[in-house]
């Protein structure tokens, strides 16, 4: 598919997105060859999910299966999850551990490290039958992806192409990704699915908008869990795909350190009447040492990492047609963890995911949104809160990560080659 | 298996339809009631329970945590009205574990949700079993624990209302 021509006219700009690109086949198609199978880096899986020789998982890279698996010389491998004889799944279940993997269909058998070992008849019965003498079976190895490891969390590209992971992501997204993950062992404490009404830009857009956050989501502001002094800021990579929402504890606004602690002995007010019958939900630890308290971060196309206050968490989003995005969620806590620590992560689980107090809401508006522009594909959406570009900024009334995005994704897509804004 | 006779068979099997029509009929507020005050309630799936994983996408170890579920519903969090039809299977006694206080008997029953969106539309929203824990003491029967264990680890758009 090369045909950009045959869409419709993108507007100039970062401050329109025309609904069309939710809606159609052919952005879909183009999608899954010039993003997922294109020269970018998309999540697979958690290094510590395949640590041991022989453990493996199964994941996605968009559209297309793709098996991770620790070989027996230590490295980490992975190749498409797709028989190189007639295209039947090669592994079918989510994660093992194996010495070596057979195609139910015909018993073709590849090492942990994706080379095909084994044919089954292939000299034939009796002299009769079996593969003609030409066959080489090293020439029919499933295609391997490249793979880069970054704190603990594995991305592959089946592009060579790609640029090394570290000038991918840049100094300023790894160093965030470092701040939560660097120096710690990341533990599965438990693993959801998610499946939303619509095209999966929309939860990236909802994932890299600060300007909802507290519009959206009221269970902070019912209960005036808020914390009187934050800061925050939003970072926006150079080329627009990446990005970093945060916010911390200020304690430049608070000199008065009696005042500070009587603050975070209190946690809460209220004056709207509602409170938490208990509050225990938000008594937390700082993460990693520091000030701040939520740090949300994802990697372009489709990837994000989450430290809502003592609830870290990877989501994983995979489109699954125009109108279906899966996100799969991963909750970690950390081998350091005391059991108190552990303990809080369990409850502050109940933030995120589909049940979340503060993330359910993202699970439907998608689906608003989807439904509400049916009909509408010569009709733009607006982003001009916080200005008409895509760079970092203190203020997270802002839509400038949302347009990173889009500035992103016009030049990957290659519909707009240079983005002047 | 301690504290289990037909009456107990019989209270158990009311205090699970009782729970079940208070989440359908829209009685969220009288949901925490069918708790006893030291109780421990998560929603999970199969999958986790299987390999030991303890996050739940619902998870309370009060009675506080779960009356603040009802609040939040109600004031706080936006979703699209629903409501669920639960059709619970007979309640199976099952053995007790050995950290269990005793006549405090053990049951799995399983369930199927339908949901029904505000536009009409029903599906099966989840199948599974609750794993419960029941406290006798009072005049009828209070959980002392539930794990809801999905049968499937995908979750359709959001889980706002209780299973």
């Amino acid at each position: 598919m090369t045909a950009s021509s045959q869409l419709p006219t993108w507007p100039d700009g970062l401050t329109q997105v025309p609904y069309w690109v939710f809606q159609r086949e052919d952005i879909y198609a183009m999608e899954q060859e010039r993003l997922f199978r294109g020269p970018h880096w998309n999540y697979l899986c958690l290094e510590a999910e395949v640590a041991s020789t022989g453990q493996y998982r199964t994941s996605w890279l968009g559209d297309t299966p793709v098996i991770i698996s620790r070989g027996r010389d230590g490295e980490l491998y992975a190749f498409e999850n797709r028989c190189a004889h007639r295209g039947a799944l090669i592994a079918l279940d989510d994660r093992g551990t194996a010495t070596e993997f057979t195609c139910v269909y015909h018993a073709w058998t590849y090492s942990v490290e994706g080379e095909l070992t084994g044919v089954a008849f292939k000299d034939g019965i009796n002299g009769e039958g079996g593969m003609p003498e030409s066959f080489r079976m090293c020439e029919h190895w499933p295609r391997k992806l490249r793979l880069a490891v970054m704190h603990g969390l594995v991305f592959g590209s089946f592009d060579n192409e790609v640029e090394d992971i570290d000038d991918y992501l840049g100094e300023e997204i790894s160093g965030r990704i470092e701040r939560v993950l660097g120096g710690r062992t990341p533990v599965v404490i438990g693993r959801f699915t998610q499946m939303l009404p619509n095209n999966w830009k929309l939860y990236v857009e909802n994932t890299k908008d600060s300007y909802h956050a507290s519009i959206l989501h009221l269970f902070f502001t019912t209960f005036e869990l808020n914390k009187l002094n934050m800061r925050g800021g939003i970072i926006v990579s150079p080329g627009g795909g990446h990005h970093v929402s945060y916010s911390a504890i200020d304690r430049s606004a608070e000199p008065d350190a009696e005042r500070d602690a009587s603050y975070a002995r209190q946690k809460i007010r209220s004056e709207s009447g509602f409170q938490l019958a208990d509050p225990s939900l938000l008594d937390g630890f700082s993460e990693v040492g520091d000030d701040t308290t939520l740090q949300i971060l994802s990697t372009f196309p489709a990837f994000v990492l989450q430290q809502i206050q003592n609830s870290v968490a990877v989501r994983q989003i995979l489109p699954r047609g125009v109108g279906r995005t899966e996100l799969n969620w991963t909750l970690l806590g950390f081998a350091e963890d005391t059991p108190e620590q552990r303990r809080v992560r369990l409850k502050q689980a109940n933030l995120v995911g589909s049940a979340g107090y503060i993330s359910m809401e993202d699970g439907c508006v998608g689906g608003f949104v989807q439904r509400g522009v049916a009909g509408a594909a010569d009709q733009a959406a607006l982003l001009r809160m916080g200005g008409e570009s895509a760079e970092s900024s203190e203020s997270r009334v802002t839509e400038a990560s949302v347009r990173g995005f889009w500035k992103a994704y016009l030049a990957a897509m290659g519909m707009r080659s240079e983005v002047s804004v | 298996m301690s504290g289990w006779d037909r009456e107990t068979a019989w209270l158990v099997g009311q205090a699970q339809a009782e729970y079940a029509r208070c989440i359908d009929a829209d009685e969220l507020e009288r949901w925490p009631d069918f708790f006893a005050e030291k109780c421990f309630y998560t929603v999970t799936t199969a999958d986790n329970l299987r390999e030991g994983l303890a996050a739940g996408l619902i998870w309370a170890d009060t009675k506080g945590m779960l009356l603040d579920r009802v609040s939040a519903l109600r004031e706080a969090n936006i979703y699209e009205r629903h409501s669920y039809r639960h059709l619970l299977g007979r309640p199976l006694p099952c053995p007790a574990e050995h950290t269990d206080p005793p006549d405090e008997p053990r049951t799995e029953t399983p369930f199927l949700v339908v949901r029904i969106m505000r536009d009409g539309t029903s599906s099966v929203f989840a199948s599974g079993r609750y794993l419960d824990r029941w406290a006798l003491s009072g005049s009828a029967p209070k959980l002392a624990e539930r794990v809801v264990v999905c049968d499937s680890k995908r979750i359709d758009t959001l889980l706002a209302l209780p299973l």
